[in-house]
């Protein structure tokens, strides 16, 4: 790091020259600001650190910018607009936290072991942590008591009688992945409440996940879901080189919102916020701030989804960049590098075992939106992102310009996580699940595969059975995988719900089925009343009456024994 | 101040190649004096210890290297701005051109501005009521949004933006004094520029218009949106008022970019535009807005035609990337006779949905989605039709094409001179659902159509 000229702009040194004869070396720093009023001879001073982040308790419910300035302050001491050569500390260094001692004097530690804790906000206490690469006995640690960050707690001497103090605060370079024990196999699904991505294309706790989509398909709205209702413990969210308008609709709306333990939303999140018109080397460096944020509170044990939209404008600000340096650029004009870069971004996230003397698991997901140029997915950015993540969520303009919202295309998206949490679905909520999400995915399918013919020939020239499954994947469309995000009881989707509805669905599709082969008639399957029912059970059946989903299913059965009693 | 003669190396395009010059400051403006005494401005926009370029406004034509003076004034771009502006003239570099004296500057302000704090912002709520059906039903503007239209050439999209000038207010609110327009032409042709002023003097709205015309220098189209924000900035967060800005034609803006890019010999990004056109863009859209604690608000309507009717040319994507939403225009509905030709399935408004809860009525979001669903089937049942021919269809496939023509006739089908209001709009919504059976309109709550379906 380094600051430049009067204002003392903070900037980044990312090349280094050392001329061989002379033995001078010519630096390039990429500054964070418009460099406007330059002057040749300004002075840079180095500050002998790589750009970090402040680590402790005051991050949850803050909004900094992509280097971690609170852009609250900016507010208070600038009004409306981000005035240039403003510095703020990161985290308050006056406010006071009660701290409450978890260990004694001479007690053995190792990196990552927890000292005590500090109540952060309502929904989150938040852990004091041995730095990572420190080992050894606590010569001395605080009483419990009110502290600010640069206050010690405690001392611990290492091996080599060497003193380290710890305060409540950490520092941690941007770029080098914080360390953990060990990487094990994601097998629990981060539950969204979306219906389509949970019970058709789910992600799990630790997984990586990809939103690809032109503009309007939907992009923000669910990023923004995944923010209000996932079953993580925090939530990361980066507006990067975004709409400042959506940024302002988070921070109005997440005060208010709670999450799904009934807890403000904002006591849980950190928001990064770098819009379009901000300094393009800032957002740059964005999203590694924001994974390095999700690693330190993973290490304290919580599961932390994180979410960058969009990583396509990320990808141009490298680009960008790049284009200055004058460096050769390989396809699309992004630099050779791309890859290595989203790999060292997406390959930060995984479910594992956290440093420390005892055995302790957490997570972190990434949920990655991407907006290739005219919706196209052959895009570089797409196809670089496509190797490091395994569930695809590819949004289509058709499904989004007839307001089919999620515009998840269910032909095109994958999940390869499936068979992972299939155990987790059926031990815990339903044991027939798997074999559910296999039949409904089967539906579609035979439906897509038909729809060219009905395009020629009609729908109604097709075979009673084909019919009837063009008209079930139409029912599933409409009723099941349509979810209307600013309807009050059909936004949040509980897996409960969600489970009973994909039991309901298929196995209207199997009773009606073996009905039709026995030779009931068609229309009279279709105008049943509880297909209306169904229809209508997302908007109208509330998570907390669940009863009247087997109600329905009840009332279908009789309807079908109905049937079958007129064919007999 | 310095003065620098006798420094030019080169000259080429709008650039001029200077020797190094101690103290000069990136980005600032540049007096150029010609060998015949005239002054054009310029900005530096490279300094390095091996050289200076300058960027000269208005063209390099008759300088030469050894008669031409160059002054570094220090500061970066400013122009005067204060109230005497509403309802004058002013060409692209912010001088008024309609024969009426200079201004007396209230304060000069740095046209590139400041971002505004995204934790500052306001979140848009207040609508505009455009008083056109298709705007205000499925597209709802609202104040501090960015909406641009999509359209292509020879498509109305002029006289869609003079209906919105002439008939657009700010719903629900009795005070309409503090509502203004800011018109920006980009490399408009004179005819254009003559259409809009006629405009202005049908509304009632206060104006303030700055035109950069197609023979006027490239260079300059550069300038004349970031000195209409500028301009447009000070009414709304200083004064107060509810500023509309018209940014007509983003294309031509565009073309500019990339001729100045190419240039000073930068890498080209897609069609060779360069690679910070989304930086570029962003930090002119971005301008709209609310803040906090602050009444006034930025609306913006910029107009863009898509060349080749490519809606994923670089300036038509990049725009719906940064902007809240797009209005498309469409050549086959223009083709049949319906005007405004708002292509509802590719239009999309992205902050609506909140600002139509609780202020429109409350069948509004509903009746919105309906639309869309059943026109998506009607549109797919049309393109059957034309395989199978009439006979070959349902009745209810019937029903749906006698919705889609009255939709299209009703609904979109807008005569210049009337002014719906939103719930003569909502009306005829229903009206034109009602062809279809109440079993079909299955998004809007069981209630509503109870309420509202007309038989």
């Amino acid at each position: 790091m380094c600051l430049i000229g009067q204002y003392k702009f903070p900037g980044e040194v990312i090349r280094i020259n050392k001329d061989r004869t002379t033995l001078t070396r010519n630096v390039t720093v990429e500054v964070f600001e418009d460099t406007s009023g330059l002057v040749l001879g300004d002075e840079a001073r180095c500050l002998n650190y790589p750009l970090s982040m402040e680590l402790g308790p005051g991050l949850l419910g803050q909004i900094v910018d992509g280097i971690q300035r609170p852009l609250s302050k900016y507010f208070e001491q600038a009004g409306g607009f981000i005035k240039r050569g403003l510095n703020f500390s990161a985290l308050d260094r006056t406010l006071k936290w009660k701290f409450r001692p978890l260990l004694q004097d001479n007690d053995n530690v190792t990196g990552g072991d927890i000292i005590g804790e500090v109540p952060e906000t309502s929904s989150i206490v938040h852990k004091i942590m041995v730095p990572p690469n420190i080992k050894g006995t606590i010569k001395e640690i605080a009483d419990g008591g009110l502290f600010t960050i640069e206050d010690v707690v405690c001392t611990i001497i290492d091996d080599k009688k060497t003193a380290h103090p710890i305060n409540l605060y950490q520092r941690w370079p941007i770029t080098i992945p914080r360390p953990c024990k060990k990487r094990l196999l994601p097998v629990i699904p981060l539950i969204s409440g979306v219906r389509i991505i949970d019970c058709l294309f789910p992600v799990t706790k630790g997984g990586c996940a990809t939103i690809p989509g032109g503009f309007g398909t939907g992009k923000t709205v669910m990023q923004q879901q995944f923010a209000k209702f996932c079953d993580a413990n925090i939530i990361i969210y980066i507006g990067c080189g975004e709409r400042g308008n959506e940024l302002a609709d988070v921070l109005e709306q997440f005060p208010r919102l709670v999450d799904p333990n009934g807890k403000p939303l904002m006591d849980r999140t950190v928001l990064i916020g770098n819009t379009s018109n901000m300094p393009v080397s800032a957002r740059e460096a964005s999203i590694f701030s924001g994974i390095t944020m999700a690693e330190y509170y993973r290490d304290q044990g919580y599961h932390v989804a994180l979410m960058a939209d969009s990583t396509s404008r990320w990808a141009e600000a490298l680009r960008e960049i790049s284009g200055r340096l004058e460096e050769l650029p390989a396809e699309g004009g992004y630099p050779a590098y791309l890859g290595r870069k989203l790999a060292s971004f997406y390959e930060r996230g995984g479910y594992v075992e956290i440093c420390g003397s005892t055995r302790r698991t957490s997570s972190i997901s990434i949920i990655g939106a991407v907006s290739p140029p005219g919706g196209d997915f052959s895009d570089p950015v797409v196809q670089a992102t496509k190797r490091f993540i395994k569930t695809f969520w590819a949004l289509d303009p058709k499904l989004a310009y007839s307001r089919q919202y999620p515009a998840i295309n269910w032909i095109d998206s994958y999940s390869l996580y499936i068979d992972e949490v299939k155990g987790w679905w059926n031990d815990n909520i339903d044991d027939e699940w798997g074999n559910f999400h296999s039949e409904m995915m089967k539906i579609l399918h035979e439906d897509y595969e038909m729809q060219d013919l009905v395009k020629l020939i009609g729908a109604d020239a097709l075979p009673l059975q084909k019919q009837l499954t063009i008209f079930t994947a139409d029912l599933i469309k409409k009723s099941f995988l349509v979810q209307n995000a600013y309807d009050d009881i059909d936004q949040y989707c509980s897996a409960q719900k969600q489970a009973k509805m994909l039991r309901m669905f298929v196995s209207y599709y199997n009773a009606a089925a073996t009905l039709l082969e026995h030779g009931a008639a068609l229309f009279k399957l279709q105008e049943m009343k509880t297909v209306t029912q169904m229809a209508r059970a997302r908007k109208e059946i509330k998570n907390s009456e669940l009863e009247k989903i087997d109600e329905i299913v009840e009332e279908m059965k009789k309807e079908f024994d109905a049937i079958r009693k007129e064919l007999a | 101040m310095a003065l620098v003669s006798q420094a030019i190396r080169k000259i080429e395009g709008p650039l001029i190649f200077l020797d190094t010059i101690p103290k000069v400051k990136y980005n600032e403006i540049v007096r150029v004096q010609k060998p015949n005494g005239d002054l054009v401005l310029g900005r530096c926009v490279l300094v390095s210890d091996t050289g200076v370029v300058v960027e000269v406004f208005g063209g390099t034509d008759g300088l030469d290297v050894d008669n031409t003076a160059v002054k570094f004034t220090g500061d970066v771009f400013r122009i005067p701005v204060s109230e005497d502006m509403i309802n004058r003239i002013f060409n692209g570099m912010g001088e008024p051109n309609d024969g009426g004296p200079d201004i007396i500057p209230e304060i000069w302000l740095d046209i590139n501005g400041e971002p505004i704090n995204p934790f500052a912002r306001e979140y848009p709520r207040d609508l505009i009521e455009t008083g056109l059906s298709s705007i205000d039903t499925l597209t709802s503007l609202v104040c501090g949004q960015k909406l641009p239209i999509f359209s292509g050439q020879g498509l109305p999209h002029d006289e869609l933006a003079a209906r919105i000038i002439t008939h657009a207010m700010i719903f629900n609110k009795e005070n309409t004094e503090q509502f203004l327009i800011v018109f920006a032409g980009i490399g408009i042709k004179n005819d254009t520029a003559i259409y809009f002023k006629s405009t202005f003097g049908r509304t009632k709205a206060k104006t303030v218009m700055f035109n950069n015309l197609a023979s006027d220098p490239t260079i300059e189209r550069l300038l004349t949106p970031r000195i209409a924000l500028t301009a447009a900035e000070y009414f709304a967060f200083t004064k107060g008022y509810q500023v509309l800005v018209i940014l007509t034609d983003i294309t031509n803006y565009c073309e500019a970019l990339r001729e100045i890019s190419a240039s000073k010999d930068e890498i080209p990004s897609r069609k060779g535009y360069p690679g910070y056109m989304y930086s570029d863009l962003a930090s002119i859209y971005e301008r709209a807005g609310r803040i906090k604690g602050n009444k006034g608000s930025i609306t913006q309507l910029p107009i863009l035609t898509m060349p080749n009717d490519d809606i994923n040319n670089p300036v038509p994507d990049l725009t719906g990337y940064i902007t809240e939403g797009q209005i498309v225009l469409s050549r086959a509905l223009f083709g049949k006779g319906i005007s405004p030709p708002m292509d509802i399935l590719s239009s999309l408004s992205r902050i609506m949905k909140d600002a139509i809860v609780g202020k429109t009525r409350e069948d509004h979001a509903d009746v919105m989605n309906q639309i869309y669903a059943s026109y998506t089937k009607a549109l797919d049942i049309r393109a059957l039709q034309s395989i199978v021919g009439e006979e070959g269809l349902s009745p209810l496939d019937k029903k749906y094409l006698a919705y889609a023509n009255d939709f299209e006739m009703q609904f979109l089908k807008q005569s210049t001179d009337t002014r719906r209001t939103f719930n003569e709009s909502l009306d005829i919504a229903w009206k034109v659902l009602s062809n279809l059976p109440k079993s079909e309109l299955i998004r809007i709550k069981s209630s509503l159509v109870e309420k509202y379906y007309k038989i």
